[in-house]
């Protein structure tokens, strides 16, 4: 592929565009909130499958109304006849609970029901696993800024931490926006957009160092159009195999993956405009030149 | 970068082979073979239940500092110190003392100090003494005392859990230590966990104590079974640990399910002499703090046999003789985490797991040969080696295969090919400008080389701290996608390289192209 898109003429548009976006996602992640699962809020998730067709959604939430169990949440999950209860976290000792759920449900709904997946989460456990998922994503985004760090310049750790925060950012935003839930997997799923963000910032900015030394006559604007040029095919190529991969998962791996699967969608669409559109512009900002860079080529030799 | 000398190629490929020996070892009926490793389905493949207790240690605290109010006043009385208002609540004890600094030296003797034993290992005594205005005593456990406790009743209740668990009989349970105050169990297979949580929900303290009306050591009202309300006497007279057998029986004249029991000799001699003394009176079986049965003694029992009745099914007999059997908890045990999947679903996850590999797998394979033809064809050669040695990576280490981390694998698959993209991008730069193939093969190697390095690394930190503190299944997720990180640059550098190698070697100048 040759090609020879000015993608720094966009730069001030596209900038505009993230800016608000991220704004966009920090008021909704603020003001409505994420949707969290049992893993972070605490409670019980039962899984259900009924042969019967009998059995409906009402029918459930009425079953399970006289028990006094706080906000139910009822949905038909994937198949017919396969239902996703989620109870919300109102004692503090579960150990009678879902035995008592199961007895309610076999009793009243009148069908042969197979519990096909029950969890509970105590309060305690959740707060414990939300603060270790915040603690596990800040640490990842500080080793990542550490290793650029190393690397590259500041500016260019300064560049890819403001493009890994855009990714991030954006994805729970559209999380919150969609209400869609945050469990252990989306925490999984951030992370290793951390990593392909990053992974394809790297490649960008590994290709402007080595052309700012190369043709030291362009500016920051010109070198970082030609370096995006130089490796868009590559940029390309890995973000398709990888969302094929994926979209693999979303379609045919089942209801459990399909949250993860769709945030890594999410990520690698948003890492891979960000590498571009936000990474290299903050280059521009920070007037980097063949001059500012003390770190000469001499690496690549092996 | 093409050149390989005849030792490195040798060292590639045993390297590979070695490494994808071990993914046949998942293949093979395991029963006689030589070398048992394999990669173990998670609990949420292969169904199971996940459970995570935690000790509540607070009642074992309250146990203990009651029983340290006898022998302290015992050394109060002895040292001739004056007390009153002797107070005992939750977590400590409270007093008014004529000499605070006697009782200071007596509390903190090192000499025969039984009521305040010193813990060596911490250097730390059991008890620690506040003096508060007006001389008020204050006695509670130091920090370490607490430590010590909490230690213990760990330790005691994972045997105690194991046992019960052991005696349900479950395929190869799990029973860990996590933390200082919690227990993991895994049991996989296990379609319902109710009636083993329900086993692990009872302390099964069991006591024998006198109905009686008026007694020295005070009074519990409980109620039985059949809703009777009986007074029963604070004094044990034997409990559960001198216990040595129990089993599920039926009654000979009334067909009803009982437990029998045996006791050791301590017990059976303080059960003789109590039913000796007492013939007449109702004898309470007291199981946390219900009446089980309150027969009356018609005769001395010396034997160290004994049953007990209640109105029970076999069901429970059977599991009321387990929990006699396996001992009683020190402290309640609350169940702050389970998660369990049946088997058909772990099934059904399996399945689309894989289905989901191998469809996106093709559509990887098919667009890079697409892309790349010859050359497309190494990237997936290297992407196949690269799957098998992840799987036997995974069996050399034993990991837990789970969901997430198929899903974790279906990702590698995707990514694998960046380094031979990132590779064959570069070469194909090189190319333009490059009279000589081969030239143009090796520096787009060479300068390749560092880029996908940095690009990795930044995935690879990512799986590391995910692995770090994930939990369950998403560190499932960490191990694959670490794994493959490692196996794709081992396939993309060697492997690969050395295919590419030998075409381009072999070609005439002028018709390598890509």
């Amino acid at each position: 592929m040759n090609t020879n898109i000015d993608f720094s003429s966009k730069f001030k548009s596209a900038n505009f565009l993230s800016l608000s976006l991220f704004v966009i996602s920090i008021l909704f992640i603020i003001f409505k909130g994420l949707n969290y699962g049992i893993d972070f809020k605490g409670g019980t998730l039962i899984e259900l499958r009924s042969q019967s067709k009998n059995v409906n959604i009402s029918e459930i939430r009425t079953s399970l109304g006289s028990m006094n169990l706080g906000d139910i949440n009822v949905k038909q999950f994937g198949k017919e006849g396969d239902y996703l209860i989620k109870v919300e976290q109102k004692r503090e000792n579960n150990n009678e609970l879902i035995p008592e759920i199961k007895k309610i449900l076999t009793n009243n709904l009148n069908a042969e029901i197979n519990f096909r997946r029950v969890e509970n989460v105590g309060p305690k456990i959740s707060s414990e696993l939300l603060q270790s998922g915040i603690i596990a994503i800040s640490l990842s985004l500080a080793a990542m800024l550490f290793y650029i760090w190393i690397r590259f310049e500041w500016q260019f750790s300064i560049g890819s931490i403001v493009a890994l925060f855009h990714d991030v950012i954006i994805t729970i935003g559209v999380f919150s926006v969609l209400s869609l839930e945050i469990n252990l997997s989306i925490i999984a799923a951030v992370l290793t957009i951390v990593g392909y963000s990053m992974n394809d910032t790297v490649v960008i900015y590994d290709r402007i160092r080595e052309n700012l030394n190369k043709h030291t006559r362009l500016n920051i604007n010109e070198t970082a159009n030609l370096s995006i040029n130089e490796t868009l095919s590559r940029t390309i190529i890995t973000s398709l195999t990888t969302l094929l991969a994926l979209f693999s998962i979303y379609i045919l791996g089942g209801e459990i993956l399909r949250g993860f699967a769709f945030a890594m969608i999410l990520g690698v669409l948003i890492g891979t405009y960000s590498s571009i559109f936000v990474a290299a512009p903050v280059l521009k900002f920070f007037k980097v030149s063949y001059k500012t860079l003390e770190k000469k080529e001499e690496k690549i030799v092996p | 970068m093409l050149n390989f000398s005849k030792i490195n190629i040798f060292f590639i490929y045993s390297i590979f082979l070695f490494v994808s020996l071990f993914s046949i070892l998942n293949f093979q009926s395991n029963e006689k073979s030589f070398i048992k490793k394999k990669v173990n389905l998670g609990l949420d493949l292969q169904g199971g239940s996940y459970l995570l207790l935690e000790i509540n240690s607070d009642p074992l605290i309250k146990e203990k500092i009651q029983s340290k109010v006898i022998p302290l006043k015992k050394l109060l009385k002895d040292n001739e110190l004056n007390y009153s208002n002797f107070e005992i609540s939750e977590k400590k004890l409270t007093f008014f003392v004529d000499n605070t600094d006697k009782l200071e030296l007596l509390l903190f003797s090192k000499k025969d100090n039984f009521l305040n034993p010193y813990i060596d290992k911490y250097n730390s005594f059991e008890l620690d003494l506040k003096i508060l205005e007006n001389n008020k005593a204050e006695v509670i456990f130091s920090k370490f005392g607490l430590l010590t406790i909490n230690n213990s009743a760990l330790k005691q209740s994972i045997e105690i859990v194991r046992r019960r668990i052991d005696d349900v009989g479950t395929k190869e349970p799990t029973i860990l230590q996590r933390g200082d105050k919690r227990i993991l169990v895994e049991l996989p297979g296990l379609k319902d966990p109710e009636r083993i949580k329900s086993l692990l929900g009872k302390t099964a303290q069991l006591n024998f104590r006198l109905v009686s009306e008026n007694e020295e050591f005070g009074i519990d009202k409980l109620t039985s079974e059949d809703g009777e309300e009986l007074n029963i006497s604070k004094r044990i007279i034997m409990s559960g640990e001198n216990l040595i057998d129990a089993q599920p029986n039926f009654n000979n004249q009334s067909n009803q399910p009982t437990v029998s029991f045996t006791l050791d000799r301590l017990g059976a001699q303080k059960f003789g002499r109590a039913t000796s003394d007492n013939v007449g009176k109702r004898l309470a079986i007291v199981l946390d703090g219900k009446i089980v049965s309150a027969p009356s003694i018609n005769e001395p029992i010396t034997s160290g046999n004994g049953m007990i009745s209640g109105n029970f099914s076999f069901q429970e007999a059977t599991d009321l003789a387990l929990l006699l059997r396996s001992g009683a908890l020190p402290t309640p045990l609350d169940i702050v985490e389970e998660r369990t999947v049946g088997p058909d679903l772990g099934e059904d996850s399996i399945n689309s797991g894989i289905t989901s590999l191998i469809i996106g797998f093709i559509l990887v394979i098919l667009f890079m040969i697409y892309k790349y033809k010859i050359f497309g064809l190494i990237a997936n050669i290297a992407l196949i080696a690269n799957l098998i040695m992840l799987i036997g990576v995974l069996t050399i280490l034993e990991a837990t295969l789970t969901l997430p981390g198929i899903a974790g694998i279906i990702l590698t698959v995707g990514m694998a090919v960046d380094a031979n993209v990132l590779i064959f991008e570069r070469i194909k730069e090189e190319l333009k400008t490059e009279k000589s193939p081969i030239h143009a093969f090796d520096i787009g190697y060479t300068k390749a080389k560092i880029t996908v390095l940095d690009a990795n690394i930044t995935t690879l930190i990512a799986a590391v701290i995910l692995f770090a503190f994930g939990s369950g299944p998403v560190k499932g997720f960490a191990i694959t996608l670490g794994i493959g990180i490692v196996t794709t640059l081992f396939s993309a550098y060697f492997l690969a390289r050395h295919l590419t190698s030998v075409i381009v070697l072999n070609k005439k100048e002028g018709e390598v192209s890509l």
